[in-house]
């Protein structure tokens, strides 16, 4: 019963995935397509929950769904007022994006085949713990202290660099 | 595990109830007796100027970029929390990860410091 319903909703989590995605790469409209990308942000985080990342499925929701996917409405609203376009896509590109997309099909299958704990995961799993707390813990003890505090020197830098580039633009 | 998120889907259903229930009780329910300034964009507001699909300024740019690096911020100022009493209890190292996560804001403080310093907060 509990494995049924937990099949059941990942499967729904997986086509909402999926779905959105087709959504977002196939409809004109490009708001549309960047609330489709929400509908499939949401879902991969859903995905990460399933992966028993928790901490990994909340950052997504508040990164992904709530500041990235901002950033992109912002930038259709910044750039064209033009919502209904006709993309072009030349056969060349055609290939080349579909050779990409199968090397990297190919990539994940392998990264599937050669994962050890994709069999625990399958299983009740609940002798994992929530990894909040332990990701607190390996930051914030020497192991992992440096690279913690180098996050912040890289979302300075991205910090000045957005406030330099915005300043640019206004003068011009 | 799952059950965990029981909260979580219970929000999310009541959520989407709430609004659909609302919005079709009142459009079921609701007399009609459209008039012209009823039907203007802000009833009793100001009048709307122009067309809403036009540019935005980049300036907005700046702001949805600060938002989403101090959103970075508060994700790890999450694990930190729930560490925190443990750290300070047991292992007596709370004035050290206080310090660590005020290093951690900091750097970022300077970065907020330059972009306010550099006009960035300003609109002229």
């Amino acid at each position: 019963m509990e494995f049924t319903l937990k099949t059941f909703i990942f499967y729904g989590f997986a086509l909402m995935t999926i779905a959105s995605a087709l959504a977002v790469v196939t409809v004109r409209n490009i708001v549309h397509a960047a609330f489709a990308l929400m509908v499939t942000l949401f879902g991969v985080a859903g995905l990460y929950v399933f992966l028993q990342a928790d901490f990994l499925a909340a950052t997504q929701v508040i990164v992904y769904v709530g500041g990235i996917l901002v950033l992109i409405l912002f930038g259709v609203m910044m750039t064209s007022g033009r919502l209904e376009m006709r993309i072009h896509i030349e056969r060349g590109q055609l290939l080349l994006g579909g050779g990409i997309s199968l090397a990297l099909l190919m990539l994940l299958l392998t990264v599937i085949a050669n994962t050890p704990i994709w069999k625990n995961l399958t299983d009740d799993g609940t002798q994992l713990a929530p990894t909040t707390e332990r990701i607190g813990q390996l930051i914030l003890n020497e192991k992992f202290l440096l690279p913690f505090e180098v996050v912040s020197v890289l979302l300075l830098v991205a910090l000045i660099g957005a406030a330099l580039i915005s300043r640019k633009e206004v003068r011009d | 595990m799952l059950i965990d998120y029981l909260p979580i889907v219970f929000l999310g259903v009541f959520a989407v109830l709430f609004a659909a229930v609302n919005l079709s009780l009142t459009h079921l329910l609701g007399p009609k007796k459209p008039t012209r300034v009823k039907l203007s964009v802000y009833e009793s507001g100001v009048q709307p100027v122009g067309d809403a699909r036009q540019r935005f300024s980049i300036r907005f740019d700046l702001i949805a970029m600060l938002f989403i690096i101090f959103d970075i911020e508060v994700v790890f100022l999450y694990p930190w929390a729930v560490v925190f009493k443990t750290f300070a209890e047991n292992e007596g190292s709370g004035l050290f990860i206080l310090i660590e996560m005020l290093v951690f804001i900091g750097i970022l403080l300077l970065g907020y410091i330059y972009a306010w310093r550099k006009g960035g907060l300003t609109w002229d």
